[in-house]
């Protein structure tokens, strides 16, 4: 595959040609914070954060979506009757995306893109997206991507790989998708593929790491019964925080809206830090303590998907968890905790 | 692909009171398109999404059985937002259903085998799926005994009495049924479904299954009834229910475990129940 030199001269001119042919997305700077956002005309995307405040997943999966719409007026005809609500994206360019969040995507998909059921509009979203990603030379303490499968330098679930290299960039493209959009660009200057030293240098850098090498190894019912989750769940305010920022979080919640005559039912995202998950309409709820809400969450990330899918742990290592709880709860030190769990020990101390 | 999201308009072609202090009801609906029908072609014990626009939806298992054709039909109890809306709707009125959703009982390994029912209260929608599915003519002769212990708190609050008095008149079903307390006019077994199942079943061995669907407080009192009565847990098969959204294991709510109840479920052995978490 194709690699070729950005001119950073050329780059707001470049960009501006593209838009006519992409829907742009990328980092912008907003009051204190970095999100992705459409980059409408003149607007360039801001690289100098590492990672913003909320993943890019809403790019792909809205946090509030419309999915049918209906009419309840019964004068018409097709009252009642629920319809799709149709989504024609148009090619759309995501500039900027870091590897670990590019990773997330691709984990996701395994939710949403199954042999027995397809979501239509996740999958739209995201066959018509090219993400072009930017290599992370300079991470954060935060960051464990390298022991969550994943680094700075990381290709999957990216198009074309970008490294900074001050006066250009280096564009890598990985897939035909990645290509096209290089091509339709006019970025034809080629170039030697240095991305693996600058790799190496950037993986040094991080020192921040999980341990997960024995976790396929224990059982569920072991860990679900393990002694530290009262421990790790004590300050834990299910305020849901971890979950929203969470690039690899997809659960969702499914409402209708009726303004009038007419309605919409959406699905937005939901959190399992809340009692209203899982309440059952008797009252009677499953995991109705904060403790089995916090299990649920690092179970399902470090447990249950990794027993499910075989591709590793449901964490890609960005950090943004352990940087905004409010309480300073650990993702790394539950997975630490979880991967050198020894149940006979457990049943030791029981005895 | 179907977008698994969109339900199947349906018409509201009858609703019955189905116990005496109307909790329940059950409503028969009707494919509005040609073909849909046949597209919702179901097991018995699968459940479907009952779809309200612009109330939401609710989980139900399917009560007709696939032998019944022209209609598909639900049994649903008051109990929260979605299932009062049903309660208030007439006949005529056009809403929607999303399904068949889950497994099913596992049908292909119960050939040739002994069936024990075990149902208590209105937990009998699938169970009686079941039933009219293994009593059709086409299917009796390949299932053996079928036993069936059926309770309910009075005679009043039995699901599907006809259809009950029926199966007590036929010679290819052993019938047993139970109210909590004697009620005059009643000649069948009083006591509650535990006891009743232990001196009722058939003992349990290799070519035995018990399908089991009830309260939980009826199924915490049944199970050590059926292991005394020779059940291993690989042959007891139940059906569990958590809140569900989407039905199809995508929006996370229901798993238990790596299992999710509405995708991998919500039928699941009482050995496979055993090796998960009980967060049900």
């Amino acid at each position: 595959m194709k690699v070729v030199i950005i001119d950073k001269g050329q780059w707001a001119e470049d960009l501006e040609g593209l838009k006519k042919s992409y829907q742009l997305f990328g980092p912008v700077g907003e009051k204190d914070y970095t999100v992705f956002k459409t980059l409408e005309k003149g607007m360039l995307p801001d690289f100098s954060t590492l990672n913003t405040r909320l993943s890019p997943k809403s790019i792909v999966f809205p946090q509030s979506e419309d999915i049918l719409e209906f009419s309840l007026d019964e004068t018409r005809e097709d009252h009642h009757i629920m319809k799709e609500v149709k989504k024609d994206h148009p090619s759309r360019a995501v500039f900027g995306i870091r590897p670990c969040d590019a990773k997330s995507i691709s984990l996701v998909k395994l939710n949403f893109d199954t042999a027995e059921y397809k979501d239509p509009y996740w999958l739209s979203a995201y066959e018509a997206t090219t993400f072009v990603g930017l290599a992370c030379d300079n991470p954060a303490s935060t960051c464990f991507c390298t022991t969550a499968g994943c680094g700075p330098y990381h290709e999957e679930g990216l198009d074309v790989l970008l490294t900074d290299e001050g006066d250009h960039f280096v564009a890598k493209a990985l897939t035909d998708k990645g290509e096209t959009l290089i091509k339709t660009a006019g970025w034809a200057t080629e170039t030697e593929d240095t991305f693996k030293l600058k790799k190496k240098t950037a993986e040094s850098k991080i020192t921040s790491a999980v341990e997960t090498g024995n976790l396929e190894n224990l059982e569920i019912l072991d860990l679900h019964g393990a002694t530290f989750w009262d421990d790790i769940s004590f300050a834990c305010l299910n305020c849901g925080t971890c979950t929203y920022v969470c690039p690899t979080c997809w659960c969702f919640d499914i409402q209708d809206e009726v303004h009038g005559k007419s309605g919409k039912r959406m699905r937005n995202w939901d959190s399992c830090m809340f009692p209203l998950f899982t309440i059952h309409t008797t009252g009677h709820n499953p995991r109705g303590t904060k403790m089995q809400r916090v299990r649920q969450r690092f179970m399902h990330k470090l447990k249950y998907f990794l027993d499910k899918y075989n591709q590793g742990i449901m964490c890609v290592g960005c950090g943004r968890c352990v940087r905004q709880c409010p309480v300073n709860i650990d993702i790394r030190r539950v997975c630490n905790l979880m991967n050198s769990y020894k149940p006979e020990d457990a049943c030791a101390a029981q005895e | 692909m179907q977008n698994p999201y969109l339900p199947y308009p349906v018409r509201v072609d009858d609703i019955e009171v189905a116990t005496e202090d109307k909790s329940l009801k059950t409503f028969k609906f009707v494919f509005l398109n040609d073909g849909d029908e046949k597209k919702f072609a179901y097991k018995a014990g699968q459940f479907a999404e009952l779809s309200i626009p612009g109330v939401g939806e609710i989980p139900i298992g399917i009560a007709s059985s696939p032998v019944e054709k022209g209609f598909v039909m639900f049994t649903v109890f008051r109990a929260g937002v979605v299932t009062t809306h049903l309660h208030n709707m007439k006949t005529g009125n056009i809403m929607g259903i999303r399904g068949p959703l889950g497994n099913w009982y596992p049908w292909d390994m119960l050939e040739g085998k002994n069936i024990l029912i075990v149902g208590g209260g209105f937990a009998f929608t699938t169970l009686r799926s079941s039933i009219v599915y293994m009593l059709d003519p086409a299917n009796r002769s390949k299932f053996g005994n079928i036993d069936v212990v059926y309770g309910a708190r009075t005679p009043g609050m039995l699901l599907y009495k006809d259809e009950l008095i029926e199966w007590e008149k036929r010679d290819d079903i052993n019938m047993h049924l139970t109210i909590d307390a004697p009620a005059e006019g009643w000649n069948y077994n009083v006591g509650f479904t535990p006891p009743i199942t232990e001196e009722k079943a058939p003992k349990g061995d290799e070519n035995t299954y018990a399908i089991v669907c009830g309260p939980p407080i009826m199924i915490k009192f049944t199970l050590p009834v059926l292991e005394k009565l020779g059940y291993s847990n690989d042959h007891i098969i139940m059906s569990l229910e958590n809140r569900m959204k989407c039905g199809f294991g995508m929006c996370g709510r229901c798993g238990i475990g790596k299992e999710l109840v509405c995708k991998d479920g919500p039928v699941f052995t009482l050995d496979q129940v055993n090796q998960t978490p009980k967060e049900y």
